[in-house]
């Protein structure tokens, strides 16, 4: 006789991640966009940006962050930062003549938009991180819910 | 000094972990200890003493930035380092996973019908 | 022209992605058409740049040492080109081998993102390069080795990822030691630093020296680093065991190896002496091993081990000859030891067991594969006319005239050992009675035959052939190997 297990954590876990999750995302695009200018760029804002998921799945469960983002969507965006990245390199050898060469305006220093194309390949970077550690994540967890199950199958026939 | 031969003990540390314990979990985390000492290790070599973050801001005179500033160099190679230490951790945790499935103990001195 | 240099690895990458897209609508041919399209266009790319000289390419227009720069040299073309090829003929013949695993798409791709971390480390002129595409091509490794479903496989890609981690950190460490003494990675200048400050007995550089001949030991399997050799190699789907033994220890151990103690670090009397001798007992270790074997893919993983000795000795004795006679045996290795991987493919799908017990008399059932894998046992055991006797009695002559008169008897008691151990490999496969198992084999599909008979082909051609060879592909890359003053002077334009 199996109980109806109570998916995600308690109500106060809820909570906080429901007022969090918005600061959370908001920040790691701060970093992400201001990667010229303040530490940071596309890895950790990545990482942020993923975190903010993993705490949605630690927080409420497996099926209500797929509904939101799927493991078939996370691939493709994931795909997507990653052809991005190479593309860049390439118009940079088209133009330029060596691979990855800046070929967008450098600007005035300390603005939004100076430093040429390092701001794209921020955005790419993370979508790349930030979905593959995503899908890393919900895949360990699918793994992980395969070997419980083998766990209690075995308990129970003992 | 000191600083470097601490770093050195917790690499020393990684090492005894990975090869003296026997549980496939511990071994792992001794190799992310290896790899989180040897990043130390990088970022250790541009320190300098009462040096400020390699950051430039708007009211910074450019001397006095190469003068007081650590060097940037070492912190760019170990956020390429980090980022490869995530990829193999992940894959060490999912072969643990896996080898559990199948062996169905996590002893590595069970799982050791390769041998000769 | 020195544009085409980062499209080496930016080609497979890009396609390897590109499948991964379109792998969502359409698992099982795109990704094979599109590997071979890939691996094709590489080939053309490289016989565009052969022979051209020294080219250079600065990433990103930044000069060096500031910048990453990408450097072929004759040592990277020969390098190139025994890298492209095998990947070229195994690609073709995994068209038909993986049907049994069923998972096109993340074989090829994980298959193409090695061949791009291969392709990196022989090209590039930066130590820390180096180490990002060499991790490239380790975890692509790694995920291709436990690519079954058994459970001994999936331990031996636990050892082998649990000491190519190990190897990795090892590395790292020795980068930044050479980091704090010479402050820039670039290895042309590292070069320049240490031979202008005289700095060869320096403290730091012996530790860094130590830290890579472990680190980078480990990666070319030689003794006693070889612990993982024997399990990833047998337990790895045909293919990919083709792919570790005749390319990728190759790539990661010995060129690096070459690289750094030849061009940045400068050789001296105690490197070549710790070569040697680990040389030496990799020779040995690997030949007694492989009588015991019950496995067929065991016995040609320990072969590996022993024939990487050999190499080793020839790069540790140093002189022009010794050199030549090693680096001709690295590309006859890869021919050879590709071909029997291959055969030993073929055997499996045609009769179900790898084990040499369990077979006989395949000579009369398979007639292609066993006549090509006659070839390359008599080529790894080194029979006149093939290429096997030519390579190794380059190393012998070149110990026996550097005064090294007990090594050249090792060598020949080696070569001895390895000749009766695939004896044995012939007279339980091919000759004798048919056993059970082999009542039924059909001969394997063409698409698996045509890279073993272009194997067997290359075994015969490169040993009638030699002279032509050597002089024309062997020796310009051994000649930029002794000449670290034309590297530097090339690399940073002085």
């Amino acid at each position: 006789m199996k109980e109806e297990k109570q998916s995600g954590m308690t109500f106060i876990v809820k909570t906080i991640t429901n007022l969090i999750v918005g600061f959370m995302l908001v920040f790691g695009a701060y970093v992400v966009l201001y990667g010229h200018i303040t530490p940071g760029g596309g890895f950790p804002g990545g990482v942020m940006i993923a975190l903010t998921y993993i705490l949605i799945t630690l927080a409420y469960g497996r099926k209500v962050v797929e509904s939101i983002v799927s493991g078939v969507t996370g691939s493709i965006m994931d795909d997507i930062g990653a052809i991005a990245i190479i593309i860049l390199g390439f118009i940079g050898l088209y133009i330029g003549g060596t691979f990855l060469f800046n070929f967008l305006p450098k600007g005035t220093p300390f603005n939004l938009f100076s430093g040429g194309y390092i701001i794209l390949y921020n955005l790419a970077i993370m979508l790349k991180v930030g979905m593959s550690l995503y899908i890393v994540f919900l895949a360990l967890a699918i793994l992980q819910r395969v070997v419980t199950t083998r766990d209690e199958t075995k308990e129970a026939g003992k | 000094m000191t600083l470097y031969f601490l770093n050195f003990v917790l690499l020393i540390i990684g090492l005894y972990a990975l090869v003296v314990k026997r549980h496939i979990v511990k071994k792992i985390l001794g190799v992310a200890i290896m790899e989180y000492a040897v990043n130390l290790f990088l970022i250790l070599l541009g320190f300098k003493k009462s040096g400020i973050a390699p950051i430039l801001t708007e009211d910074m005179d450019l001397r006095t930035f190469i003068h007081t500033a650590v060097d940037p160099l070492p912190q760019a190679l170990v956020l390429t380092s980090i980022v490869i230490g995530l990829g193999t951790l992940a894959l060490m945790v999912a072969m643990a996973i896996r080898l559990y499935e199948r062996y169905g103990t996590f002893d590595m001195d069970e799982i050791n019908r390769l041998r000769g | 022209m020195g544009a085409l240099l980062p499209l080496f690895t930016a080609i497979p990458v890009f396609s390897a992605i590109l499948m991964l897209i379109v792998g969502k609508f359409d698992k099982k041919n795109f990704p094979r058409i599109w590997s071979i399209l890939t691996s094709l266009s590489l080939l053309f790319i490289l016989a565009a740049i052969w022979d051209k000289g020294t080219i250079i390419h600065e990433m990103g227009g930044w000069k060096p040492p500031f910048g990453v720069v990408l450097v072929k040299d004759n040592l990277s073309q020969f390098m190139l080109l025994i890298v492209n090829i095998v990947a070229f003929l195994t690609i073709i013949y995994s068209y038909v081998y993986m049907k049994k695993f069923e998972d096109y798409l993340r074989f090829f791709t994980l298959f193409l993102f090695m061949l791009a971390g291969m392709n990196g480390v022989v090209l590039t002129g930066d130590l820390f390069n180096l180490f990002v595409f060499l991790e490239i091509a380790s975890i692509a490794s790694y995920a291709l080795v436990g690519y079954g479903v058994d459970a001994e496989e999936l331990e031996a890609s636990f050892k082998y990822l649990i000491l190519g981690a190990l190897a990795s950190v090892f590395i790292l460490f020795g980068i930044g030691m050479i980091y704090s003494l010479t402050g820039s990675v670039n290895m042309a200048d590292v070069a320049r630093f240490i031979i202008k400050n005289n700095l060869g007995n320096n403290n730091a550089l012996l530790m860094a020296t130590g830290l890579f001949i472990v680190g980078f030991g480990l990666k070319a399997g030689l003794v006693p680093f070889h612990a993982w050799l024997p399990d990833a190699h047998s337990s790895a789907p045909a293919p990919i065991s083709v792919m570790l033994s005749g390319v990728l220890i190759k790539v990661l151990g010995i060129y690096a190896f070459i690289r750094i103690f030849y061009c940045v670090i400068g050789i001296t009397p105690v490197v070549s002496n710790i070569f040697i001798t680990m040389g030496v007992i990799s020779m040995l270790v690997g030949a007694f091993m492989g009588f015991g074997q019950d496995d067929m893919k065991r016995m040609f993983a320990f072969s590996s081990v022993s024939q990487m000795g050999y190499i080793a000795v020839g790069i540790g004795i140093g002189t022009p000859f010794a050199i030549i006679g090693a680096l001709f045996h690295l590309l006859n290795h890869a021919g050879f030891k590709s071909l029997l991987f291959l055969s030993s493919g073929a055997i499996e799908t045609s009769t179900g067991t790898r084990n040499l017990s369990e077979l006989g008399g395949l000579g009369k059932k398979m007639p292609v594969t066993s006549a090509a894998s006659v070839i390359g046992s008599l080529s790894i055991a080194g029979v006149p006319p093939f290429n096997g006797f030519w390579s190794k009695l380059i190393i012998i002559l070149a110990a026996f005239s550097a005064g090294y008169v007990w090594l050249g008897a090792i060598l020949v008691l080696t070569a001895f050992l390895t000749l009766a151990y695939y004896l044995r490999f012939q007279k339980n496969v091919i000759f004798g009675e048919p056993s059970s198992n082999v009542k039924d084999a059909k001969e394997a599909p063409l698409l698996m035959l045509l890279p073993i008979i272009v194997f067997a082909i290359f075994c015969l051609l490169a040993g009638i052939f030699n002279g032509w060879i050597i002089s024309n592909i062997v020796i310009p890359a051994q000649s930029i190997i002794l000449d670290q003053l034309g590297y530097i002077s090339s690399v940073m334009g002085i």
